[in-house]
């Protein structure tokens, strides 16, 4: 007996342990400590089914755990036989009763919230952004403004933002944790829901269904920045001129080879439509490379030398002329100063 | 030498035996080892998923590689591992339980087990040319597009071994309608019988929907059909339904026959009658009826709307409604007992807190607004295996200690049971309780790798670790397992002092199970027998003639043929002599469905001087 309830206590006790040292998670991925409307209210139904649902566990534990202690068999007793008990029509119907309650309480705010959250009524009156869904990055199309990006996404903090996602290739799953649920990204029937940041900040997103090899390194960035900043940024953005030969010498070539090596077929730098792979208008200022990678030139230079590397199964790979180091280094040189804004992540404060 | 010879004999001829039976406790011993077999298989992709996970960025497996080994980790254990393991337990307990002398259709049954067992090895074929690699789900349009001949490996693994579980389940359906003894009437069968009636229900009725999404995929793959094909007017959200709307109830074939289990566990370790029975057998089929409505619930985030949200939110919760009840009913079969603690019943026990933990993360991910979160991601794994280990895996040990003695004449060692359990048991929740919080604090499922610096390193260190235990669990119970068949002495009968018809049969348990029917005479009749009676059931009938169907080879070659049909399906799109596989294929299990429908087999007859002479 003693063992037994003496190692479920270490278990437990390890269980908490490890949830106190793991904390919550890391600020702006986790959905523990959420920054924005959708977020805080799952949070709110995560919260509220815990609570019943530990208390119901409580009391089927010492229920279990008494009648585990007192009715187990002992010395001078082996051969007892109990009363055999057919049921209890007054405590089966109690044990009915009581979960029909909880349930109730726990159901009426779902219902409610669910469709709360799937209101679209004012969609019109804010900024649209067209999200496509591709096997490995996510590209955005900000509605009527003439901008296309890819991998970061810039928001205005303590606005409604809806996103209207479609995947080119299979289902994708766009999740920024801290900020809101999950929605699909299905290749057909366009996806809305919107967004709405509190605080500046660089939100972590992820792409929850499986999509492929690379579906773990399918990460992006929302960027949540202040208002005057995000009217900035767009005029920025808006002012890009795609045909900009950079001064710097290194750069300049960079840019010729990036015309020669089939690149520009892909990638877009300005407004132009072509998605086939990330636009990079504005490479130069994001954080990560790929999505995952640490934006350094070295690391810029091994993804032109072989992507297959970092992001396995990815739709690059093999679809350029093979690039020399030096070329790669050049063409690196080029992106690396595609900064058309002064305002970035370090905006945003993180 | 001439002992070789003869042992060789009669190894050759112990195997012409399983290969031919059609007797449902060899069958269901051979699903046991067949079971058994996949389970190991999918433990060691689960202990590859868990390496690899063990530290960030970590590159034990490929990208690729580890997407196979998620999704065969998935289809084999639910599909080769889990539910053959409870028809195993089924076929060699249930016609006992209820006094019937076989199941209705013996050949069918043997069928149903080679068609299983040709369905495993069909899937696992695929190892040697790249694995299926789109989740266990196969979610269209990745298994559509998923290149090279994984995808159809699961396709048609999935549908020959599905044919043969519909047919067992039929069988079952049958057999329990007419088979139960004289007196066993429906509300005086055990509760795992009744659990196996209403899975059977489930199966009977959950699988065509299966069966016909494997259909639609097999012609989109390999017959050019754009059922799921978006730009071809197809739509992919039509695959997630017929996957759900079978694979929801799935979940309540799996869990319904180990409440069974614990059910019979739980009253005969007590020394009580189960508490409530009505409300259990009501609970049972309210569960599983409301089972078929909720399947929606996997797709909250698909898109569907509010209304469709908010109805299938509703109607899961619904389902913790029945749930609760059984928990309190066992509770209170144990209370005021006698109760006796050991690994039969640790198991049990243990499945109580583990498994209403799984409950409770249950109505958690049925709220859909905090599904949202939920969905797709660890925390989600963490749910349905507090479920399916919790519950099916922790039912499937207890039944196997508990019914030990009945199957195979032995007891299982109580030091290894011992240690098998606390072992996995510690290491089952090291494992998957973190993984709620993983999930929340942000990393979905099916990551080949997490990044650096997300703070994730720790949860997934501890869950790794909890794996190996689980792990070194599991080989403890195989190695007890052969253990006591080497060394266990003969079990005596009836050791569990038990209450339920498949204790009075003899032991061991002859071929013909009861040489007379029992006359049931209530609820846990050979209780009944022992308190009011001498210990035995009274006959229903004089001792007569006993019919018994004769063995047959036909099963397996049937399987065999479904077998090499399929690979030649598989290959028809690579090379035109594959035809002659499918072809081929086809026409020698045709030759055996003819073979059995145009010979007639009227079995044979053992006299009853035969049985006389047996002494009781
Ligand atoms: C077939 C079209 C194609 C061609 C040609 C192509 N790319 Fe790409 N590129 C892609 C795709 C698709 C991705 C996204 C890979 C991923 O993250 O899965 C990508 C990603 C990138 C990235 C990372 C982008 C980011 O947002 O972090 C860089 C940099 C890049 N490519 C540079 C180049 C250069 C330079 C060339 C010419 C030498 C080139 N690409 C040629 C399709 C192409
Ligand atoms: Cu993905
Ligand atoms: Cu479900």
């Amino acid at each position: 007996m003693k063992g037994w309830m003496g190692k479920f206590k270490v278990l437990s006790l390890l269980g908490f342990v490890a949830l106190f040292l793991s904390a919550c998670g890391k600020e702006n991925l986790t959905a523990l400590d959420p920054k924005g409307y959708g977020a805080e209210k799952s949070l709110d139904l995560i919260i509220l089914p815990t609570v019943i649902m530990s208390f119901v566990f409580l009391v089927v534990m010492v229920i279990f755990t008494i009648a585990l202690v007192r009715f187990r068999k002992r010395k001078g007793r082996e051969d007892f036989i109990p009363k055999q008990v057919e049921g209890n029509k007054t405590l089966e119907t109690v044990w009915t009763i009581i979960p029909i309650l909880l349930i109730i309480i726990i159901a009426v705010p779902t219902v409610w919230y669910t469709f709360v959250l799937a209101d679209k009524a004012d969609a019109k009156d804010h900024i649209n952004i067209g999200v496509t869904g591709n096997q490995y990055w996510w590209h955005f199309n900000y509605d009527g403004m003439d901008i296309q990006t890819s991998q970061d996404l810039y928001i205005p903090v303590g606005e409604k933002v809806y996103l209207n996602m479609l995947s080119s290739d299979v289902i994708h799953s766009f999740w920024v944790p801290t900020l809101s649920g999950k929605l699909d990204v299905n290749p057909e029937n366009e996806n809305t829901f919107y967004i709405e940041a509190y605080e500046e900040g660089v939100y972590w997103g992820k792409c929850a269904e499986l999509c492929g090899p690379s579906h773990s390194l399918m990460d992006f960035k929302i960027v949540a920045v202040s208002k005057t900043e995000f009217e900035q940024w767009v005029a920025d953005m808006q002012s890009v001129d795609p045909e900009a030969v950079p001064d710097n010498e290194m750069a300049a070539q960079g840019r010729e080879l990036f015309q020669e090596n089939n690149c520009i077929g892909c990638h877009a730098i300005g407004s132009s439509p072509v998605a086939v792979g990330p636009n990079l208008t504005d490479f130069g200022n994001r954080t990560k490379l790929a999505g995952v990678k640490d934006m350094t030139k070295e690391n810029i230079v091994a993804w032109l030398l072989n992507p297959e590397k970092i992001k396995p199964g990815n739709k690059m790979t093999g679809a350029y002329p093979k690039l020399s180091e030096e070329d790669a280094s050049l063409i690196a040189e080029y992106l690396m100063q595609l900064k058309p804004s002064e305002i970035t992540t370090e905006d945003a404060g993180k | 030498m001439s002992t070789a010879i003869a042992q060789k004999r009669s190894f050759a001829a112990v195997l012409w035996d399983y290969l031919t039976t059609v007797d449902h406790k060899k069958i269901g011993k051979l699903y046991l080892y067949g079971g058994g077999f996949f389970f190991l298989l999918g433990g060691i992709e689960a202990m590859i998923i868990r390496i690899q996970l063990i530290k960030p960025e970590n590159d034990f497996i490929s990208a690729g590689l580890y997407n196979e080994m998620i999704t065969m980790h998935g289809t084999t254990m639910i599909f080769f591992a889990a539910m053959p393991l409870l028809l195993g337990l089924m076929n060699a307990v249930m016609p006992l339980q209820i006094g019937a002398r076989d199941v209705a259709f013996p050949f069918v049954n043997a069928l149903g087990f080679w068609l299983f067992l040709f369905g495993g090895i069909m899937l696992n074929v695929s190892w040697l040319t790249g694995a299926p690699d789109a989740g266990w789900t196969g979610y269209a349009p990745l298994s559509t597009l998923s290149p090279g001949h994984g995808v159809d490996y699961y396709v048609l693994g999935l549908q020959i071994s599905g044919a043969g579980t519909l047919m067992g389940g039929i069988n079952f359906l049958v057999t329990i309608v007419n088979m139960r003894a004289p007196g066993m009437t429906f509300m005086r069968m055990p509760l795992f019988s009744w659990t196996t009636f209403v899975a059977s229900v489930l199966i009977l009725f959950a699988f065509p929907a299966l069966t016909v999404g494997l259909f639609l995929m097999m012609f989109d793959r390999m017959f050019g059909s754009a059922f799921f094909d978006v730009a071809l007017g197809g739509n992919s959200i039509i695959w997630q339904h017929l996957f759900w709307i079978f694979g929801h109830p799935e979940v309540y074939i799996l869990i319904l026959p180990a409440f069974g289990i614990f059910s019979e566990i739980f009253a005969t370790f007590s020394k009580k009658r189960l508490f409530g029975y009505t409300a259990m057998v009501f609970a049972t089929i309210l569960i599983a009826f409301l089972g078929f409505m909720v399947w929606a619930h996997h797709m909250f985030t698909v898109g569907m709307g509010p209304v469709a949200n908010s109805i299938f939110a509703v109607a899961t919760m619904a389902i913790a409604v029945p749930t609760g009840i059984k928990i309190f009913n066992w509770l209170l079969t144990l209370w005021g007992g006698n109760i006796t603690i050991n690994s039969a019943m640790l198991w049990s026990l243990a499945f109580i807190p583990s498994f209403t933990i799984g409950g409770m993360t249950g109505v958690m991910v049925a709220t859909s607004v905090a599904d949202y979160q939920y969905h797709d991601t660890y925390f989600v794994i963490a749910h349905f295996h507090y479920v399916i280990v919790g519950g099916t895996v922790f039912g499937i040990l207890a039944a196997l200690h508990y019914w030990w003695p009945l199957m195979f004449n032995r007891i299982l060692n109580e030091k290894l049971g011992k240690l098998a359990f606390w072992t996995f048991f510690i290491g089952f929740h090291l494992t998957f309780f973190i993984q709620h919080f993983l999930g929340l604090m942000g990393m979905p499922r099916r990551y080949w790798v997490f990044l650096k610096n997300q703070e994730l390193d720790l949860g997934n260190l501890i869950s790794s670790i909890g794996a190996f235990f689980m792990a070194f669990g599991v080989i403890v119970f195989v190695i007890n397992a052969i253990y006591s068949g080497i060394k266990g002495k003969p079990a005596p009968h009836d050791p569990w002092d038990a209450r339920t018809l498949e204790w009075a049969v003899a032991t061991p348990v002859p071929h013909y199970n009861f040489k007379q029917l029992p006359l049931v005479r209530g609820l846990d009749p050979l209780w009944i027998e022992k308190t009011e009676g001498n210990g035995k059931l009274t006959p229903a009938e004089p001792i007569g003639d006993i019919h018994m169907p004769n063995g047959s080879i036909l099963p397996f070659i049937m399987s065999v043929g479904f077998f090499i049909a399929g690979l030649g399906f598989i290959y028809h799109m690579d090379n035109n002599l594959a035809y002659i596989l499918l072809f081929g294929g086809m026409a020698l299990a045709l030759v055996c469905m003819l073979i059995r429908s145009l010979k007639d087999d009227h079995g044979y007859h053992i006299h009853k001087e035969e049985l006389e002479r047996e002494a009781d």
